[in-house]
């Protein structure tokens, strides 16, 4: 029980780190202690499979190509003109606000129960490749075809436009 | 292990749970708001992303439903995607400007 307790802490520490960060290099360290935070939460809820798939693709994957693209920008350094005091302000007003809305509907709905793990084989692979390849094939399969035109425009774009055409 | 696991678990109420994800989504929501740099606001999205992941792995537990967690894993793929051409339209900005302060694209609304 005070695992979970600790680790929320720690994710909701680190991702304040996150966006308060002043060097974007430091935000994306930031994110990957984050993103390991919630590795951990998995695991607590026994979700195996997310649990390795969030560290192999988020902190793995996504993690190293933002890091890619600062270095590539030469972003590391602190170059960002800050913005207004007074719209700072009003962001954190506004995320605030919805905070405060989220927890008061929280607050109405009174019923809490315990996380209880009926199935201990719930979030196995065994178990989740059994459901993915039977109710949801179709999404799988169209899930590919979006990643393939992912690429294919990710190419595109960041390709460098030849002189003779522009 | 199995077991202790599932004894760690079993003390944690569903509204801590939504009162995790809820304050994590917020600070994501901040993020955007707040800063200027565009990877920043596009990390922002991504702690939005994996706040509603968790949510919805703690429901699937709470419902003994596989459904959220394979839903969670169509999630990852479509976070890869959208990564994947965030930050080569970022690349491509900052090719035309130098810069990656979302403020430059301000004309876009034009």
């Amino acid at each position: 029980m005070s695992t979970f307790y600790f680790i929320a802490f720690l994710s909701i520490f680190f991702s304040l780190l996150v966006i308060f960060a002043k060097n974007p290099v430091h935000s994306v360290l930031y994110l990957i202690l984050t993103f390991f935070t919630f590795t951990i939460h998995y695991i607590l809820l026994n979700a195996q499979f997310l649990a390795v798939v969030n560290f192999i693709v988020y902190m793995g994957a996504i993690m190293v190509l933002f890091l890619f693209v600062m270095m590539l920008l030469n972003l590391n350094k602190e170059t960002e003109p800050g913005k207004h005091y007074l719209a700072k302000l009003a962001g954190v007003i506004a995320g605030g606000c919805l905070l405060v809305t989220l927890v008061g509907s929280l607050k109405a709905y009174k019923v809490s129960a315990p996380v209880v793990l009926q199935d201990p084989g719930l979030g196995l692979v065994k178990n989740l490749g059994k459901v993915l390849f039977s109710e949801f094939l179709l999404p799988f399969e169209i899930s590919s075809v979006l990643l393939l035109s992912a690429m294919v425009g990710a190419v595109l774009l960041a390709k460098k436009e030849p002189k003779a055409t522009a | 292990m199995g077991n202790s696991i599932t004894q760690t678990i079993q003390t944690v109420p569903l509204n801590h749970y939504i009162l995790l994800s809820a304050i994590i989504f917020s600070i994501g929501v901040t993020g955007v708001l707040i800063r200027r740099n565009a990877i920043v606001v596009f990390m922002s999205v991504e702690l939005m992303l994996n706040a509603v992941n968790l949510l919805l792995t703690a429901f699937s537990v709470y419902k003994g439903d596989a459904s959220g967690q394979v839903f969670v894993f169509f999630v990852m793929a479509l976070a890869a995607a959208e990564v994947a051409v965030g930050l080569a339209i970022i690349v491509m900005i900052y090719r035309n400007t130098h810069s990656t302060d979302i403020n430059v694209l301000s004309r876009l609304k034009w």
